[in-house]
């Protein structure tokens, strides 16, 4: 049987790929590397690409990366594959997006304590209902 | 016959609301299940990603990544990731006053607290108590998304790096079994050095493409981010299995009191019944 290695894609939602191949192609950040069993041990990030599995019976497999890392081990290499595209300016935008989110909210709080306030004088409106229920069924 | 109208009415309404609950009850059954399987989906990410960085600790001796470093803890952040809609019991309140005694204990030690917050429902206790919220996500719905969690994650990640934080903590809930769902206090940075323990002690290293340095950071980054992301699901699936034993409880409760208003109701009735029968007879009699 010829050599194989053990491959895992895996990103934070779900493992994507898990299983032997005897090539491993991945677009590294520096140029695209082709990985083969007993590689030395390599740690590099990825661009957005694809990652080609070729299976130990000569098929290859297709997996869409948008980047991540990659880590290589004589037998077993992994994928640490990103969910989304990254770029240092999305991410800030993310960022000032969450800031400006809290920012918001503070400044309603107003709005906010007023739905609280609305909250208990309907809570104690019900309550006095129910008295007024139970008073009119002892009356009768 | 005017008997009881009003029971019958309030059997009625208790009726159906004990409908919304049970539906409600199998709706958070079947969700919770679905979580519970993402729960275990993003594990291998986050272990793996633990290995990795054990490794690099360990070949990188001289190499102190600043999330590896203990600092005096003055400043303190919270990421609180609570549940955006109610009706699942104690479980947000739970997680809020471990929290608090937790907070309490850090201000009695002179530590600022700043928090960031995942959830409708943590936005809005926090602000209420008037603590320092500086971001925060809400709507994350139930399929969380990785990506959706970066800002927040981002803002604290800064922070920490310029040295405004010292410490960062993550709270959530952890998922137990269905009926049991713990708050917990995780610490996320500085990262403890006993989480990265590395089973093969002989010395080797990688190649890095391109500097260490550069893909330890990019690495401690993402492994940060699946914490949280991993904090964030497992709270989904606290949050459907608490909200299934309430709304259990609630429709039993309902099957209870509508038990007791027929008994109630059937009483009414009888006493009616017999009163009029005493008094036809009373009638025929006196004729």
């Amino acid at each position: 049987m010829a050599m194989t290695v053990h491959v895992d894609i895996v990103s934070a939602e779900e493992e994507i790929f898990s299983g032997p191949a005897a090539m491993v192609f991945a677009p590294a950040a520096m140029g695209e590397v082709g990985i083969l069993p007993r590689h030395t041990p390599l740690l590099t990030q990825l661009k957005p690409g694809e990652v080609r599995v070729v299976t130990p019976g000569g098929e290859e497999q297709f997996y869409y990366v948008s980047g991540g890392m990659l880590e290589v081990q004589p037998h077993c290499v992994t994928v640490l594959a990103d969910t989304a595209l990254r770029a240092k300016d999305i991410d800030e935008a993310a960022a000032l997006e969450a800031k400006q989110r809290a920012e918001e909210a503070l400044k309603d709080r107003k709005g906010d304590i007023d739905y609280a306030k609305a909250q208990s004088e309907l809570a104690e409106a019900v309550a006095k209902l129910q008295t007024i229920q139970r008073l009119r069924k002892q009356a009768r | 016959m005017a008997v009881g109208k009003e029971i019958r009415n309030q059997i009625k309404s208790i009726q159906n609301t004990q409908k919304i609950t049970r539906a409600m009850e199998m709706v958070a059954a079947s969700k919770m299940r679905k979580a519970q399987d993402r729960m275990r989906s993003s594990r291998p990410y986050a272990g793996k990603m633990k290995n990795v960085i054990g490794h690099l600790a360990h070949a990188h001796p001289e190499y102190k990544h600043p999330y590896l470093l203990d600092r005096d803890a003055r400043k303190i952040a919270y990421i609180v990731v609570s549940s955006d809609r109610g009706l699942c019991g104690g479980l947000n309140s739970n997680m809020f006053r471990t929290m608090l005694r937790d907070m309490k204990a850090w201000r009695d030690k002179g530590a600022q607290i700043t928090l960031t917050v995942i959830g409708q429902k943590a936005a809005g206790f926090f602000k209420r108590i008037g603590a320092n919220i500086v971001s925060q996500q809400t709507h994350l719905g139930d399929t969380p998304h990785a990506h959706d969690l970066i800002g927040a994650i981002k803002v604290v990640l800064d922070a920490y790096n310029s040295g405004e934080l010292d410490r960062v903590y993550l709270v959530f809930n952890e998922f137990v079994n269905t009926m049991t769902q713990k708050p917990c206090i995780d610490q996320l940075l500085p990262i403890r050095a006993e989480a990265l323990e590395v089973s093969m002690k002989h010395h080797w290293d990688y190649l890095y493409e391109p500097e260490a340095k550069d893909v330890l950071d990019v690495l401690m980054e993402r492994y940060i981010e699946s914490l949280v992301y991993q904090g964030v699901v497992e709270n989904i699936a606290c949050e459907q299995a608490a909200r299934m034993v309430a709304m259990k409880a609630a429709s039993d409760n309902a099957g209870d009191l509508i038990g007791q208003l027929k008994l109630v109701y059937n009483k009414a009735r009888q006493a009616a019944i017999t009163q009029e029968i005493s008094e036809i007879v009373g009638g025929a009699a006196a004729v």
